[in-house]
């Protein structure tokens, strides 16, 4: 229905389109000079479909469930329901229109049922009566106001300017998005679990949150030492070390080769093969960690008399630390290239050899860049998901040793949520929690390091 | 002295050779990553690709198949194949007792009673004949045929019974099994049996997810750039866009997870599962790719074209839209379907929205449920199966087939239409 209708909105669209180039047209051949080309007078009069339209559409959308529900629900007004059975009554006869309805049915949510489907229905015909003499009207207004010298340029550029500009919010709305999806769920969170003992405590055993039935009261002491963050925040910053104990000296070695040595053939081949390591998908690494280098490091270990998990911290860590080679390599890389030459050629003079002029003056003057790159690459490596809940153990283990199994908050976030969910458990609660302070850890990265990198280019431009 | 002077002088020389040696190190050890982790998974995952069968006579009995005479298509349709289906298995071991007449059942896919069912409604005259059917082998004994499978475990070990392996290589001794390419694997929806699992479902959920994320992300990207870029007045809130649009391209992928489910499911309701949210979370997440490649190559085009035409009379929106947009939208898109690529990899926020539920039906549209590629590796990979693991390998040599062509294809769009201007 909506799915016609819109498709009969178009299509006026570009009737009104025809009719107002017509129209330039007519007044051209009166000899009269247009303020605009023809084409401006048709988009002109296709914006005046499509904004009512719009917003008609939009007003529905907002307003056409809360008015039937309200409707509905006025027949159970005065019967002394409490709010949340009313909504159950509400969405009861809503399924069982849709024909989607298992439980019991009572002749009241039958007659509800039948109402809210009658409902629907005169607000569908309405909305069509009333977008469709909207638009008749608007256009024809709008017709009628176009004459020689009507300006129809500049509001159609103008329209196009704000269409521009709503677009480029979408960036914010999305960061609003984010905030906005974790902190109602964060807050409620600290409301049961004090922020102490998230922060402190180093017990993390969700699984003994069990999903409390909702009518209950709930009871902060039931969760206590269940949420305490300590070895889930250690697990992830001690895998994000070993990645990086991996990618910083093999990514920044090729990033400074790559840079300086290699000729311009073997940086031609070299660098695309290399960033193929990042175009992976990380799943993929996930099951190459989990599948071939976890049981390969358990017998390697097993052959020296070590005790390896197989599901080490090792085996993630490494599987990651692969994975992060390529960004840190193409980033020191065009650091180390946008040094000025006069500094190299300075250094060649004093008798310096290459090497000594990499380590004693370019890396030095690269450094800022250098370390806004790895503190991205830092960033990835405590916000990548797949290899830790593949590779890595889902049980929150406070160690250090790189051959026992820990967790991280991502693999956290997705055991607690994979599946079904029930929104107002302290257990997804939780969930939320560790994201917000996912986020929060890696925009702090983020923002410094690309600030430093920023600041870096400039000094040399 | 002069002596310590060279000394001095190779020493340094040495330190130099060095040097050169671990950069040029690091580079293989990257390298050799690469090509150990290609090997790897070509070598698990070829296999998938040819499918075992075991071709068994089957006798299409009428009185079995409680069929009368001149049966009809709907009365085929309705007969009870599982009788005959299940005497010609265990005709192969005349001699076979009950568990092991059960054993011989379980060497075959439990679709093999509608294999038999196919077979004789594409040729009716077979009833009352016996004809030689290929029936799907189980995965074990698959994977026992190409050699992976560890038959010298204590036999309490091993989900394959010795009686099943001493009639298994009678069968083949006999050339009675057969390898062939494994279409149903293209074809197939998700399952819980490793020989009969295919990608279908999850590859037109991938489908889907990057048609949706395409349609949303695209025009909404492109929009953005152009006025981030060409129209915007330079203050603060443009600023604040910027630094947005940057930080919001390196946040982790799990967290628009949790965007998705605690913004598009728990407040706007929509359908659990379904590429729709996937494709909507995943547009969120290739939003700033694209506005950063369409604005470096709006940035790209040189601004003489936008003098010329402001000369001839064009208006700001005129030059923009007729001569700026078109020739920035090489770049564009080739920055588009990169976007997009990385899209299509992405896990972690399609399993919080859903998409890892186990779906055995081929989604016809963004509102059914669905997984997508990455996803259905995470959850064979996740099976303790071993029929799994190649498949699991073999899901990801399609995936990164899909990766690779839409690359060359950005790589192709970039070279051949990109003007370059000097």
């Amino acid at each position: 229905m909506n799915l016609i209708l819109f498709t009969f909105i178009v299509l006026l669209g570009f009737t009104s389109y025809y009719f107002g180039r017509k129209k330039a047209y007519t007044i051209q051949s009166t000899k009269k000079r247009l303020t605009a080309l023809p084409q401006f007078y048709g988009y002109y009069l296709a914006i005046w479909c499509a904004i009512p339209a719009f917003i008609i559409f939009s007003l529905w959308a907002i307003f056409e469930p809360t008015i039937v529900k309200l409707l509905i629900l006025s027949d159970y007004s005065n019967q002394g329901y409490l709010d949340d059975e009313l909504n159950l009554l509400y969405e009861k006869s809503k399924a069982l229109s849709r024909g989607q309805f298992t439980g019991e049915i009572t002749p009241f949510i039958e007659a509800s049922a039948e109402k809210y489907l009658s409902l629907r229905s005169i607000a569908q015909s309405s909305k069509v009566v009333i977008v469709l003499s909207a638009i008749i009207a608007s256009v024809a207004y709008a017709y009628k106001r176009i004459s020689s010298n009507s300006r129809t340029r500049e509001p159609v550029e103008k329209f196009l300017n704000a269409v521009l500009f709503t677009a480029s919010l979408a960036a914010i709305l999305t960061t609003v998005g984010i905030v906005f999806s974790l902190i109602f769920q964060t807050i409620d969170f600290f409301k049961v679990i004090p922020l102490f003992d998230f922060v402190f405590g180093t017990h993390w055993y969700p699984a003994k949150a069990f999903v409390r039935d909702s009518s209950e009261a709930l009871d902060p002491t039931m969760y206590s030492d269940t949420f305490g963050a300590v070895p889930i925040f250690a697990g992830t910053f001690f895998i994000a070390f070993i990645a990086m104990c991996v990618a910083i000296p093999i990514g920044l070695m090729s990033g400074i080769y790559l840079a300086e040595y290699a000729s311009t053939k073997v940086r031609q081949y070299a660098k695309p093969l290399i960033e193929i390591l990042a175009g992976i998908p990380t799943v993929v690494y996930g099951f190459f960690a989990a599948l071939t280098v976890g049981p390969f490091l358990k017998e390697l270990g097993t052959s020296m008399g070590l005790e390896v998990s197989a599901e080490s911290a090792l085996a993630a860590g490494g599987v990651m630390g692969i994975m992060i080679i390529p960004f840190i390599s193409s980033l020191s890389d065009d650091v180390i290239t946008s040094v000025p030459q006069s500094l190299r050629d300075g250094s060649y003079a004093m008798g310096a050899t290459k090497s000594e002029t990499i380590k004693r003056v370019i890396f030095p003057a690269a450094l800022p860049g250098i370390v806004g790159s790895i503190l991205l690459g830092v960033s990835r490596a405590i916000g990548e998901t797949m290899i830790v809940v593949m590779a890595s153990g889902l049980a929150a283990n406070l160690t250090l040793n790189p051959l026992e199994s820990t967790s991280t908050i991502t693999a956290q976030i997705v055991v607690i949520l994979i599946g079904d969910q029930a929104f107002g458990d302290p257990k997804t609660q939780a969930a939320f929690a560790l994201g917000m302070s996912l986020f929060l850890v890696t925009l702090c990265l983020n923002i410094v390091a690309l600030r430093v990198v920023k600041k870096y280019r400039e000094k040399y431009e | 002295m002069n002596k310590n002077k060279e000394q001095l002088l190779n020493k340094r020389y040495k330190a130099e050779q060095r040097f050169r040696l671990y950069g040029l190190s690091a580079i293989f050890m990257a390298l050799l990553f690469l090509i150990i982790f290609i090997f790897k998974i070509f070598s698990t995952g070829y296999s998938a690709f040819q499918k075992t069968w075991l071709i068994v006579p089957v006798t299409f009995d009428a009185e079995l198949m409680m069929l009368d005479q001149n049966p009809s298509k709907e009365d085929l349709q309705d007969a009870d194949y599982y009788d005959i289906a299940l005497k010609s298995m265990a005709d192969l071991d005349p001699n076979a007792n009950e568990d092991q007449e059960n054993e011989l059942k379980r060497m075959v896919s439990y679709f093999f009673e509608k294999e038999i069912k196919n077979e004789l409604l594409n040729d009716p005259n077979l009833i009352g004949k016996t004809k030689e059917v290929y029936l799907t082998a189980s995965d074990d004994l698959d994977q026992v045929f190409k050699g992976n499978y560890p038959r010298d475990l204590p036999e309490d070990q091993r989900r394959v019974s010795d009686y099943q392996l001493k009639i298994f290589d009678q069968l083949v001794a006999n050339g009675k099994v057969e390898s062939k390419f494994n279409i149903s694997f293209f074809t197939n929806a998700d399952s819980r049996e490793a020989e009969l699992a295919g990608i279908a479902s999850s590859f037109m959920g991938s489908i889907f997810s990057i048609l949706v994320c395409l349609m949303i992300a695209f025009p909404v990207a492109v929009l953005a750039a152009i006025y981030l870029e060409e129209f915007a007045p330079k203050n603060r809130f443009t600023d604040f866009i910027e630094v947005n649009i940057n930080n919001l391209a390196a946040v982790p992928s799990i967290v628009f997870g949790l965007l998705g489910l605690g913004v598009l499911l728990a407040i706007f309701h929509l359908p659990r599962s379904t590429p729709l949210v996937g494709g909507i979370t995943l547009s969120l997440m290739t939003l700033p790719t694209i506005i950063i490649a369409a604005r470096a190559s709006l940035k790209a085009v040189p601004p003489s074209i936008r003098e010329a035409a402001l000369a001839m009379g064009a208006s700001r929106m005129q030059t923009t839209m007729h001569h700026t947009v078109p020739l920035s939208m090489p770049g564009t898109l080739s920055g588009t379907i990169i976007g997009l690529a990385q899209a299509l990899g992405e896990t972690a926020p399609l399993i919080l929205i859903g998409m890892v539920a186990f779906v055995n039906t081929i989604p016809g549209s963004p509102m059914d449920p669905a997984a997508s590629l990455p996803v259905q590796i995470y959850i064979w990979a996740e099976s303790a199966e071993r029929g799994f693991v190649e498949k699991v390998s073999a899901c990801i040599m399609v995936l990164l087939g899909f990766l690779i062509i839409m690359n060359l294809f950005a790589q192709i769009i970039r070279h051949k239409f990109e003007k370059k201007w000097s």
